[in-house]
């Protein structure tokens, strides 16, 4: 194992959880992945929690599998909530984290660096009160309901899908004029042009 | 001012006609309805099964389930709705040509139930006009039947030449509203137990 990287390891009821500096997560992930008895090349899932007790700190969640030997592990990450929230995107280890760490994005805000397509993925893009799932965040939002009903009619339905996602087959130099336009109000940046034949 | 027993001959006939144009258009409206079915949690499986062999209700005329909002009458709301579908069920709606009714099935669709939280549309009455609301969670399919049978009763009240009934053709406001901030407000107050929350809670 890399020298300084572990703060803490736990292994109780046949599960193995790590704590990682978040400054050390990228090179422990990549460590977990390619070395020979390790090989954890699945991603089961990433997620965060945030404990009701304010001392605490907040963690980003890693549940990791070797499908060949049949082991799990759990790599965690403790960030303070009352500074920044970031760590280092694994997207490049496993594809895979792309949208599990939208979703952990979307819900805690936690802004995860080097990731390809940050965006909110379960609220909509243009949802402005806040990250749903911290502890400060109250259970009927921070908006009053005649306001958020306003906001949730006048959002584009179009407008979940990432330009990539209409891309794809190169379905964004047929979409219909009308859905271009929105898009483009939508900021999402420059229409690619169809491919030349 | 006539009195009675006067013959009062074309206002009287001209009423009788219109009853018998409301009764054949309502009677024919109230018995072929096409519901367009917008299920979106476990109301849906309570209404899949009212569509089903056992409760069936195309004995009361929905025998052709619309899929498309253009060629359907009746909006069944079967189902919790997120404010991220909002504007996808106001566009159904306002895809439907008219006469068109809408059916809120279930406490979700109706109230929010128990999803009194900052997802959930607390009541698609603030975003479209409801006609009919069935309770329950999930219904039964005979509770839906019912709310269809009371469907059928309203439609039948209906006249032609009541311009009232039109007036939801174009009802979203400036804002994007289709009531009053307030009234929005206030239909969407917490209530039961979860009026001992807070919203800054």
């Amino acid at each position: 194992m890399i020298p300084g990287a572990l703060r803490e390891a736990v292994a109780r009821d046949g599960e193995t959880i790590v704590y990682v500096p978040r400054e050390r997560l990228l090179e422990v992930m990549t460590w977990l992945k390619h070395t020979p008895e390790q090989e954890f090349d699945y991603l089961v899932d990433v997620t965060a929690v945030e404990y009701r007790d304010r001392e605490r700190s907040l963690e980003v969640v890693y549940f990791l599998r070797s499908l060949k030997r049949r082991a799990d592990i759990r790599v965690k990450v403790e960030l303070d909530p009352s500074e920044e929230l970031w760590v280092d995107s694994v997207w490049e280890l496993w594809h895979g984290a792309d949208w599990l760490e939208r979703e952990v994005f979307d819900m805690f805000g936690v802004t995860f660096r080097g990731h390809p397509d940050l965006r909110r993925i379960l609220m909509w893009e243009t949802y402005a009160e806040g990250y749903p799932l911290r502890k400060s965040f109250p259970l009927r939002g921070r908006f009053s309901r005649a306001e958020q009903v306003r906001q949730a009619l006048n959002a584009n339905p179009e407008a979940h899908y990432s330009l990539e996602e209409l891309s794809i087959a190169d379905a964004a130099g047929d979409l219909p004029d009308e859905m271009r336009d929105r898009l483009r109000r939508g900021e999402r940046g420059v229409i690619p042009e169809p491919p030349s034949p | 001012m006539k009195r009675v027993g006067e013959v009062q001959s074309s206002n009287y006939l001209l009423a009788k006609f219109h009853d018998l144009v409301d009764w054949a258009v309502n009677s024919s409206r109230a018995n072929s309805l096409w519901p367009m079915p917008f299920g979106t949690a476990c109301c849906a499986i309570e209404f899949m099964a009212t569509a089903a062999s056992r409760f069936d209700f195309a004995r009361f005329g929905m025998e052709r389930q619309a899929f498309s909002p253009r060629q359907a009458d009746v909006l069944i709301c079967a189902g919790r709705l997120p404010f991220k579908l909002a504007p996808v069920i106001r566009r159904i709606y306002d895809q439907m040509p008219q006469p068109k009714w809408v059916i809120s099935m279930g406490a979700c669709a109706s109230t929010g139930g128990i999803f009194d939280n900052y997802s959930m549309v607390q009541g698609i009455d603030t975003i479209v006009p409801v006609d009919v609301y069935v309770p329950g969670c999930p219904p039964r399919p005979e509770g839906l039947l019912y709310g269809i049978l009371l469907l059928h009763k309203k439609i039948k009240g209906e006249s032609l030449f009541d311009a009232v009934r039109r007036r939801d053709e174009q009802p979203l406001d400036e804002k994007g509203l289709r009531l009053p901030p307030e009234t929005i407000d206030e239909i969407s107050e917490p209530f039961g137990n979860s009026v001992h929350q807070f919203r800054s809670s």
